[in-house]
């Protein structure tokens, strides 16, 4: 195996990622930074124009309360989220990002980043909380202010390097080690804070296109568990890590849903004509009270799709053609009239080249034109996401100005969005219970925990402590499937059939088998139970023992290596979350068919778990739900 | 695929200090092959189809082949993206059907790289435990809302 120099980097901040809520921290950390004279150091395995899930833009802001008009509160929005989610939220961490959400909205207007008015010079609503903007460089324009504030600060940023491990010292996160994915260097990061911002997970559950279109994931095939692994090895509490989350979408290229609902106020039909959120309307009481809130619940409507699907009743379309006609009809006057079907038509499609290319290149192999012909649409496979109506993620203290005197006991632990592990940040998708903070409210996240990380750096200024033993072995164990594949390579003819090792992908297929046949993956139509859900555990064993025996051929198998591991560790924490948590209570996400109903009197609680990466042994904890709204 | 480099077009951007596609790709997947010198997508079943290598490639040598497992043939869809914005063409696979051309903005006001992320609003307070972030309260309040905010808003 080729030597690797060791490269070591002191900072005061240590930023792993590259997204959303990485670009929020690093901007927010920097100014802070600047005034008290520390370091902020930004980690990312991919480059920043393009990293994480904005990477291909986006044609919508989903998180802007709009505080300022008057017609929404903090309250309004908790009310939202927490009816989404069926009742399993944390309010202060939702109300901490909604209060600083519109001013980050704000930032990126003055940034450059076109954001739609109407005549007026108001914002154009696409639905109550979510604007429309041009938003094919949002994250370029974002990236752009991020580099531009480390600059400024005199911090330091690393791309193309790949964070595998936190370093700890006890219950203390030190810094971080990964590697280089185009040169043979290891990075030993040592910091007095840690922000993990390192997004979700895909490719944990099989995806339904197991060809080429593997990679057509709704949500980047990029977001490999990374934040989830860091923080659960650290030893941190997680959360929700049952609350998966499936997203209808545009069935194959997995196109948004949401301009069509709701700013061309679409209706959704089985194959039959018939609106199946109406036909099953009975099923709402059943999910009460949050059945019975609108908007339904992003997993209830889900259900109500899904029960026509089981009753044969597919395809199910999206009425594209009824709601554009219905649209340009509005206007009286015939010229008029074409000229509306005209914007209509551009803003359709725009929907898609802003951020889900293959869904336009799909309507046009298949001649579809929206104004003429409905589409198909579909619930896709399950992923791991914080920041949208799923709620995966690690338990962080929310701010203590947001407590009650019955929350701050349980919610609040000196720093806001710092995990259970001393000088361990998270936000964005690797923080949960705050869902529905989307692009906008990830990056406003990463702001909150940028400034409350510096506030915890100086008020715990002084050089973090390595175990240097525990280093070393980790170097090891980082670089190991790189000497695995050299010293068996020669063992067989072919280097992907060997007995002594396994690939990174073939890693990949085998977890992902165990999710979708054991934990209710699409094969099922998302359907478990406990004991698959124990059988699973006793095929995820086997998998975990066999991660010793990766094998990668360069520094890009390497990378693929420690991702399926990441994702293994989301996976099990996702089996162990659903099987501790008796009942069903997102039923479009996940059904529990031993335990079909939701039992509010035991369960309206959140279902944590930790990990003692010393043992191997898992913790499931109960915790309360507390309100600060009521 | 799904993207593909057109080799005719490719130059291995011998003339950059990086070779674009690779630079840019959020999934390293677009590596260079140093004997022929061009690009190539080392892993088509993990491309996104995000279109960022076809966006940043100077040389229009990158578009993208629809996933081949559940797109018919026959149809495209190339961007060309300039500073301020961006043109998509889209054809279809029934060439009866006028392709598609739309242009749309990128950006609006600030030339790249001029995004400036401090001193945009002033800042209320340097208390460094305090809620508030920087150039709040004054950015949370626009000019059109009614309601105005002085500090950071609390239930």
């Amino acid at each position: 195996m080729a030597e690797f120099e060791t490269v070591v980097v002191e900072t005061d901040l240590l930023i792993c990622g590259g997204g959303m809520a990485a670009t929020g921290a690093a901007v927010e950390a920097s100014y802070w930074a600047k005034r008290h004279g520390l370091k902020v150091t930004v980690v990312d395995k991919a480059a920043m124009d393009r990293s994480g899930a904005v990477a291909m833009g986006l044609s919508a802001i989903n998180q802007y309360v709009d505080l300022n008009s008057g017609n929404n509160t903090l309250k309004d929005y908790c009310d939202y989220v927490r009816n989404d989610l069926m009742g399993i939220t944390r309010e202060d961490l939702v109300a901490s990002i909604a209060r600083h959400v519109d001013s980050t909205v704000h930032l990126f207007e003055k940034w450059g980043l076109p954001i739609w008015k109407d005549e007026a010079g108001k914002y154009v609503h696409e639905g109550r909380w979510q604007l429309m903007i041009n938003g094919e460089s949002y994250k370029v324009i974002v990236a752009e202010a991020a580099k531009n504030a480390l600059a400024a600060a005199g911090g330091e940023y690393f791309e193309r390097v790949f964070i595998t491990h936190p370093l700890m010292r006890g219950n203390t996160c030190v810094g971080a080690i990964g590697f280089s994915v185009r040169e043979n260097k290891v990075y030993i990061f040592k910091a007095k804070a840690t922000l993990g911002v390192m997004g979700g997970a895909v490719h944990v559950f099989k995806p339904r296109s197991t060809g080429e279109g593997f990679g057509r994931s709704w949500y980047p095939p990029f977001n490999s568990g990374a934040s989830a692994f860091f923080t659960i090895y650290a030893g941190a509490e997680m959360t929700c890590q049952e609350v998966r989350f499936i997203p209808v979408r545009f069935k194959d290229a997995y196109g948004p849903v949401g301009a069509w609902f709701l700013l061309f106020k679409s209706v959704a039909t089985n194959a039959y004509g018939g609106n199946y959120m109406q036909l099953n309307a009975a099923e709402l009481d059943k999910w009460a009270p949050y059945g019975k809130v609108k908007p339904s619940p992003a997993n209830i409507r889900n259900w109500l799709m899904m029960l026509d699907v089981m009753d044969g009743k597919s395809p199910i379309y999206m009425q594209t053609a009824d709601a554009i006609k219905r649209i340009a009809e509005t206007s009286t006057d015939e010229k008029e009239a074409k000229k509306k079907l005209k914007e209509l038509e551009a803003e359709a499609w725009e929907d898609f080249l802003d951020m889900t290319i293959s869904q336009a290149i799909l309507w046009a192999a298949t001649n579809t034109e929206p104004e003429k012909k409905p589409s198909e649409i579909m619930a896709c496979d399950p992923y791991f996401i914080g920041s949208h109506s799923g709620a995966s993620g690690a338990w962080v203290s929310g701010p203590e100005d947001l407590q009650t005197p019955e929350t701050v006991g349980e919610y609040f632990w000196g720093y806001a969005n710092m995990t259970t592990v001393e000088g361990l940040f998270a936000a964005g998708d690797a923080s949960g219970a705050s869902s529905h903070k989307f692009s906008s409210g990830s990056f406003t996240e990463g702001r909150i925990a940028g400034k409350a990380a510096i506030a915890y750096v100086l008020d715990h200024n002084q050089a973090p402590v390595m175990d240097d033993a525990q280093v070393e072995a980790l170097r090891a164990e980082v670089l190991r499937p790189l000497k695995t594949f050299e010293e068996f390579k020669g063992a067989t003819t072919d280097p992907e059939i060997n007995p002594n090792y396994i690939r990174p992908k073939q890693f990949m297929y085998r977890l992902q088998k165990v999710m979708d046949e054991y934990a209710g993956g699409v094969t099922s139509q998302f359907k478990t139970n406990d004991k698959l859900l124990e059988k699973g555990l006793e095929l995820l064993a086997y998998l975990k023992e066999d991660a010793t025996k990766l094998a990668a051929s360069n520094l890009h198998e390497l990378m693929r290596s420690w991702e399926a591991v990441h994702r293994m560790y989301q996976g099990e924490a996702h089996v162990r979350s659903i099987l501790f948590r008796e009942e069903t209570r997102w039923p479009g996400y996940y059904f529990r068919a031993d335990k079909p109903t939701m039992d509010n009197e035991n369960w309206l609680a959140f279902c944590n778990c930790k990990f003692d990466r010393n043992t191997g042994d898992w913790t499931m904890i109960k915790r309360p739900v507390k309100y600060i709204t009521q | 695929m799904p993207s593909y480099v057109i080799p005719d077009k490719c130059d291995g951007c011998k003339a950059l200090d990086r070779t674009a596609c690779q630079y840019i790709c959020p999934n390293d997947l677009m590596v260079l092959n140093r004997d022929t010198m061009k690009a190539y997508n080392q892993d088509p079943q993990m491309c996104w189809e995000c279109y960022s290598c076809v966006k940043i490639c100077p040389n229009q040598a990158i578009e993208v082949r629809g996933y081949a497992d559940f797109v018919p043939m026959g149809a495209s869809v190339t961007a060309m993206r300039s500073s301020e914005d961006i043109m998509w063409t889209v054809q279809f696979r029934d060439k009866a059907i006028r392709p598609k051309r739309f242009k749309f903005p990128i950006r609006r006001g600030v030339s790249e790289g001029q995004a400036q992320p401090f001193e945009l609003y002033p800042t209320g307070d340097e208390d460094i435990k305090s809620p508030t972030l920087m150039g709040e309260p004054a950015s949370i309040n626009t000019e059109r809302g009614p309601v105005k905010f002085d500090k950071v808003p609390t239930l």
